[in-house]
């Protein structure tokens, strides 16, 4: 197995260290460490930090391989700095059964670039009726924590709460996509000044406080846990607030798309800000950022939702909703949260890898950065000014809302195991990895 | 003016009072015995309807080929608009037409606007109603109609008229495309509605919002009803037709509580009962008629104007004044 000596890198916040990677764990620390590697990395002016682990990917394989596939969504993971990743289940066929989420398993353990934990459906083909067989999915090879109707809000009172329930025999959990079916019908944007200027039907912020506030009633009187998926207004962040301060087992997420984009940018009527939850108000913006800085929302989430670009190149009422999201993430993270003074580089390893991996019962992920441990890392370049240039992704698709932006920082490199996915901001080839 | 006519919100009030006075000049047009311009004489003008709308659609045709256009008629109803490349692959096809102008009118908002701001066709783009978005060449012939009524004359704009629009404003891109052009003439704007029918925001719009029709009447100077679709009333915006049209149509007695110089439009089709009695809707003071006839001419002058013998570089350019139009422009037209 290769080894690596990365030199006077900064530790999240601390000192500059030199580490030693080798058979897939963290050798050593230290200041001009005297080993031996493979390859000797020059990490001056990056920084460290566990690598990421996302609660809420979309890779569409099985099912829309023209979109993403395992493969390429992993080594768009792996150049965003990510080491694990939450594939979502609504896939064609939807990952329902034991056989879809092993089958999402394996072909993330073959591609190598980033360990793919899949998420199983909490009702059969997210229809919202029938619960799935959750049993079998945490039986699975694929040994499901993780069950999620995204896409879809499991609405159903009832059926919300057994799935609750159930899921507390293998401390599952359920992570909901809260949007009140009947108040956003034929919602296209956020209800609000803008949506009413432009025509478009309304998301209104209350169609997802409502279902938070309910689940939250209903986690706590079942006693289980309660996963919030991409949290999107300021009310949304004062219901999970006041979840937690009652002590209720209840988490939540945020994307970097609502920590930094505003519904404004819908004025454009490019679909290319059409996502769901949709964008909200800069007001909402400050609360997620605050929400995330306190802690109140626990991860950041990056919902990467590829498309091809036909489902994009058309107007707004028929272009799918979504966001590619794996390869910039960190960098709005930064953006919204570092470089205002919200998060230390600290608060964002807690965010993107220790509470991610914790809510998701990930062992090897979200450790800290110390001798003994699974050399899961990023290396990091906060200094590197850059414009967004999306023909260079590994994903397979390209509706990103920052073509053509100044984003800072630029991961440099990622180490899964103790092998380099990342370096030098490329992917290294998966020949090279043995 | 710019290349595309999208929303009212891009018209200033120089550029609107242009389209009015050369629609005024125009309008003398249609009592000749030949109503031809040859204006567009070679220009290609699409009407891109992905919506029934017969009035619109003829309304267009009958300006265009009164400036002489060579006019294509492309109705994509029952095509495959829920694909999403409907709308880019038209477009591309219209290109290679050569179209150098397309009238659009579709069910969902935005989709001018996507037009008219992607690289698929270099024509102009007309928004000829975009779901509950705008109708901009609604509002030119309401405004057209309001003038000629309220302050006649070139030049003249709606400085301190009382408009006041009921119904539906929730869904109704004419109330949008309205409140933007008529305040842009000086035109004090009160809308008047159930508030479930009320966009939410609405407060900060550029207008009064009323509850109460009788409240509103003594002061306005033209009543615009729009129409209600009845379907409203499944979805719960409403309880009854009945209770509406208690509260927010107009009948015999309301119109009698208006000022005597005050009008009442229609932007039709009327629906008889609900929101209009038949006994106003056949009154002299209502101006339904009035208003297609000066449909037409509008929407000559916005053609005459975007169109008019200039050449588009690439939206850069500004167009020019159309050459057939001078100071003698009776002579001219
Ligand atoms: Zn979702």
């Amino acid at each position: 197995m290769v080894s690596y000596l990365i030199r006077n890198a900064q530790i999240l916040d601390g000192a500059q260290q030199d580490i030693h990677i080798a058979d897939g764990l963290i050798r050593a620390i230290g200041t001009g460490l005297d080993v031996e590697a493979d390859i000797d990395i020059d990490a001056h002016g990056l920084i460290v930090l566990p690598g990421l682990v996302d609660l809420h990917t979309h890779l569409r394989e099985p099912g829309r391989e023209d979109a993403e596939t395992v493969l390429t969504g992993t080594q768009a993971a792996a150049k965003g700095g990510f080491t694990a990743v939450h594939a979502m289940a609504n896939t064609f066929p939807v990952a329902d059964t034991a056989g879809v989420v092993e089958q999402v398993w394996r072909l993330g353990q073959e591609s190598g670039y980033c360990d793919v934990q899949p998420v199983g459906a909490v009702t059969v083909g997210l229809e919202g009726k029938k619960l799935a067989e959750l049993g079998a999915m945490h039986d699975s090879a694929a040994g499901v924590r993780v069950f999620s109707d995204d896409g879809k809000c499991v609405d159903d009172a009832v059926i919300m709460r057994r799935a609750l329930e159930y899921v507390k025999a293998f401390d599952g959990v359920v992570a909901q996509h809260a949007q009140e079916p009947r108040l956003t019908e034929g919602a296209q944007m956020n209800e609000g000044q803008v949506s009413g200027e432009l025509g478009l039907g309304g998301w209104p912020a209350v169609a997802e406080e409502a279902i938070i506030a309910r689940d939250v009633l209903l986690a706590a009187h079942v006693g289980s846990r309660l996963h919030v998926c991409h949290v999107s207004t300021a009310g949304s962040v004062e219901i999970i607030r006041w979840a937690k301060q009652k002590g209720w087992n209840v988490t939540a997420e945020v994307t970097p798309h609502h920590l930094l984009l505003t519904d404004e940018l819908v004025r454009s009527y490019d679909p290319v800000y059409k996502v769901n939850p949709p964008l909200r108000t800069e007001a909402d913006v400050l609360a997620l950022r605050k929400a995330l800085a306190d802690g109140t929302i626990d991860a950041v989430a990056t919902d990467h939702a590829p498309h091809p670009a036909e489902d994009k190149d058309c107007e707004w009422a028929v272009a799918a909703m979504g966001m590619v999201g794996l390869e910039t993430a960190l960098s709005v993270v930064q953006q919204t949260m570092v470089d205002t003074g919200l998060l230390k580089w600290e608060g964002v390893a807690d965010r993107m890898s220790h509470r991610p991996a914790r809510i998701g019962r990930l062992s090897g992920h979200g450790r800290p950065v110390s001798v003994g441990e699974p050399a899961n890392l990023v290396l990091f370049d906060p200094a590197y000014r850059g414009t967004v240039n999306p023909d260079s992704f590994a994903t397979r698709s390209r509706n990103t809302p920052y073509r053509g932006l100044d984003l800072p920082g630029r991961v440099h490199a990622t180490f899964l195991r103790g092998v380099a996915t990342v370096l030098a901001g490329e992917l290294v080839e998966r020949g090279g990895l043995a | 003016m710019k290349r595309h006519l999208v929303s009212a919100a891009d018209l200033t009030r120089d550029d609107a009072l242009l389209i009015l006075d050369t629609a005024e000049e125009l309008a003398q047009l249609s009592g000749r015995a030949v109503k031809k311009l040859p204006t567009l004489r070679g220009r290609t003008v699409v009407n891109l309807f992905f919506e029934d709308s017969t009035r619109t659609k003829t309304s267009f045709e009958v300006a265009e080929k009164r400036l002489s256009a060579d006019v294509i008629n492309f109705s994509a109803k029952g095509s495959s608009v829920s694909k999403g490349e409907s709308l880019k692959d038209t477009a591309l096809t219209l290109q290679a037409m050569g179209a150098d102008a397309v009238v659009i009118r579709h069910h969902a908002s935005g989709a001018p606007a996507r037009l008219a701001q992607s690289d698929w066709l270099h024509g102009s783009v007309i928004n000829a109603g975009d779901g509950t978005h705008e109708h901009p060449t609604q509002a030119l012939l309401d405004a057209f109609t309001m003038r000629r009524h309220l302050n006649a004359g070139a030049g003249k704009d709606l400085a301190g008229r009382r408009i006041t629009i009921v119904g539906d404003i929730l869904h109704s891109r004419v109330a949008r495309s309205n409140v933007h052009l008529l305040t842009t003439l000086g035109a004090q704007v009160t809308f008047v509605a159930p508030p479930t029918l009320v966009p939410i925001g609405i407060e900060n719009w550029p207008c009064e919002v009323s509850y109460d029709l009788e409240s509103v009447l003594p002061k306005t100077d033209a009543l615009m009803m729009l129409r209600v679709q009845r379907e409203r009333m499944n979805a719960a915006f409403f309880p009854t037709e009945r209770e509406y049209s208690r509260r927010y149509g107009l009948d015999g007695a309301r119109l009698a509580q208006l000022p005597e110089h005050a009008i009442v439009m229609h932007p039709g089709p009327m629906v008889r009962g609900m929101e209009i009695t038949a006994e106003v809707a056949d009154s002299p003071r209502c101006t339904v008629v009035e208003q297609v006839a000066n449909g037409v001419s509008v929407r000559m002058a916005v053609l005459y104007l975007l169109l008019g013998g200039a050449v588009f570089a690439d939206g850069a350019t500004e167009p020019a004044r159309p050459e057939a139009r001078t100071d003698s422009s009776e002579a001219a037209l």
